[in-house]
């Protein structure tokens, strides 16, 4: 019972890192249709900017106050690294719309893995470690010498998700640049036809998607206190397979999916096999596939005859 | 019926058209206008060019030849042929829509008639940002943007389905809908392909009621429409294409009475065309015979 609640929270925080990441590729899947595979290789770019940034605010500018670095880092990381999804899909993907529909995929992994060496060419290869912050946290309940944590960080990151969350879908749901977003979704020329900018709408999702991974980025730097040039590879697939389990195209989907996810590969750690994680992760992806093929909250494609 | 009396003003001046897929000319130098205040309808037998026409106008396909100029009543002129998509709607002024339906169906009715508005919104909201913040005149415009959408819904009987979603409403009142859709980003000039297509003969008069609303009110209509009666009935001005090619241009009655346009709709051979105009006494193509 304690090791499952103490699983439980670990695995919520790792699913919300993961349903963050996987908004940009919902996002991005339903309005253009394609799957931007340098989405993770974006995060892993904040990551960086978010390193920097704290190095810079800590070590040179002698910031000693934790949360106020923290909220600095998160302001200047999230416009570098939407800055960044802006002109991926300014140069990489908009030249190719109309073009063949594996042209803009092939892009992808072209950004994909000029992203990643770019970074490990700039900032090395070794792993770059951050100072512990933010230490501590509640003891839930202790027995038998096991003692149920929440740690600050875990509260920070879930707190932070929820609220981008809900700020989130009220953007879409409730504000005009959501209503075009959603049409565009659904018929991209009715939507030109009636003064939408399409090519606006698409790189402001762009920027958004970006934007979110971003906080992902910097919520997981805090959490790991580590990171790669490598690290854009596996959390971006977790995040796109949470995405197409969730159902991609759906927000909702998204985040639910992120959420599985990150339980899996924490329950699954922690009962069975730590090296077979993602094993099992996979599996219940292609297993949810067989049986729901459009995920678990995407809607079935009928097509009319 | 306004008839062709007295010089008009066009709205839209199309000329010298063509439009070319590979070997095919589907369009050849085709010039017409359509005047401000009319309801014009295009029509010709099925292949005759008539949607590529409206593809041509709102910037879908590049015109190989031609100009298309729009022109307001404020005497602003724009070249369609050289805008992108979004800015024919939003600069020109044009709306249409298509033969199938085109909602966006997962959307309730009044988002599909906010979406519509788009444009003055967003400048209103400073591009979302300062309407998230609560800030500048995004209050007041979303206010007149859902009074408009009401007035719509309201001329069109679909005040009471306002918030179910598109894609649930009965066929006929979808048709409505995308016509109300159109009207709320305030166009000059609105093109409609197969506005009467599927249509119960109730239906059908609903919608000349519509159109007629909407000329009246000052939107010029560009219309294709196979259903003869509704074109007979409610057409100020007929363009006929066959084959691409203009064959005929006139008050109804007049086109109705060319015996080009039987010959293209009743399917006679282009030797026969003669022995046919000679039966009817024919002089002028536009004469004002008939009716």
């Amino acid at each position: 019972m304690d090791v499952f609640v103490q699983q439980l929270i670990n695995g919520l925080t790792l699913g919300a890192i993961y349903g963050l990441i996987a908004i940009g590729y919902t996002m991005v899947f339903g309005i253009i249709g394609m799957v931007n595979f340098a989405h993770g290789d974006v995060f892993m770019v904040s990551t960086f900017i978010a390193l920097i940034g704290f190095l810079i605010l800590t070590t040179w500018l002698g910031i000693a106050s934790v949360p106020l670095a923290l909220i600095v880092v998160l302001l200047v990381t999230m416009p570098l690294t939407a800055l960044w999804g802006w002109a991926i899909e300014r140069v990489a993907y908009r030249p190719l719309r109309g073009s063949f529909r594996l042209a803009p995929l092939i892009s992808a992994i072209g950004v994909s893995i000029f992203l990643s060496n770019f970074v490990q060419v700039a900032q090395g290869a070794r792993n770059k470690p951050t100072p512990p912050m933010l230490n501590g946290g509640f003891t839930l309940f202790e027995r038998d010498g096991y003692a149920v944590t929440l740690s600050y960080k875990q509260c920070l990151i879930m707190a932070v998700t929820v609220i981008l969350l809900a700020g989130f879908w009220y953007l879409v749901q409730r504000t005009a640049f959501g209503r075009a977003q959603r049409a565009c979704e659904q018929d991209r020329r009715m939507a030109a036809l009636l003064g939408i900018d399409v090519d606006r709408t698409i790189s402001l999702t762009f920027v958004l998607g970006a934007a979110l991974a971003a906080v992902a980025g910097v919520l997981y730097l805090l959490y790991y206190g580590v990171v790669s040039f490598s690290d854009g590879f596996v959390p971006g697939v977790k995040a796109f397979t949470a995405a197409v389990l969730g159902g991609i195209g759906s927000l909702p989907g998204a985040v639910l999916g992120g959420l599985i996810i990150g339980l899996i590969e924490t329950f699954w750690s922690a009962y069975f096999s730590i090296e077979y994680k993602d094993v099992a992760a996979f599996s219940i992806l292609a297993i949810v596939l067989i049986f729901m093929p459009s995920g678990i909250l995407g809607r079935a494609e009928v097509e009319k005859v | 019926m306004t008839g062709l009396t007295g010089p008009r003003e066009a709205v839209l001046s199309v000329e010298h058209l063509s439009m070319r897929f590979g070997g095919l000319l589907a369009v050849d130098d085709l010039s017409f206008e359509v005047f401000r205040g009319d309801i014009t309808a295009l029509i010709g037998p099925n292949g005759a060019g008539k949607t590529t026409v409206f593809n041509c106008i709102t910037g879908f396909y590049k015109p190989t030849e031609g100009r298309l100029t729009l022109a307001h009543a404020d005497g602003a002129r724009h070249l369609l042929e050289r805008l992108p998509n979004h800015a024919v709607n939003r600069r020109a002024r044009v709306a249409r829509t298509f033969q199938n339906i085109r909602l966006f169906s997962g959307m309730t009715v009044l988002e599909n008639l906010l979406v519509a508005q788009h444009a003055p919104l967003m400048r209103a909201s400073g591009f979302t940002v300062l309407g998230l913040l609560g800030l500048g005149g995004y209050r007041a415009a979303e206010r007149a943007a859902i009074e408009r959408a009401r007035l719509w819904l309201e001329r069109i009987g679909l005040t009471a389905r306002a918030d179910d979603p598109a894609g649930d409403l009965p066929y006929g009142a979808q048709r409505r809908l995308e016509i109300a859709r159109a009207m709320c980003t305030e166009p000059v000039l609105l093109c409609l392909d197969e506005p009467a297509a599927g249509l119960n003969p109730r239906e059908s008069a609903e919608l000349t009621e519509l159109l007629r609303r909407i000329r009246d009110d000052g939107t010029s209509v560009l219309l294709i429409e196979h259903d003869m009666s509704v074109v007979m009935e409610i057409s100020d001005h007929v363009v006929v294409l066959d084959y691409g090619v203009k064959i005929a241009d006139g008050t109804p009655g007049a086109v109705r009475a060319d015996p080009r346009v039987v010959a293209a709709y009743l399917g006679v051979e282009d030797e026969e065309v003669e022995a046919v105009e000679a039966e009817v006494g024919l002089v002028l193509p536009n004469a004002e015979a008939g009716a």
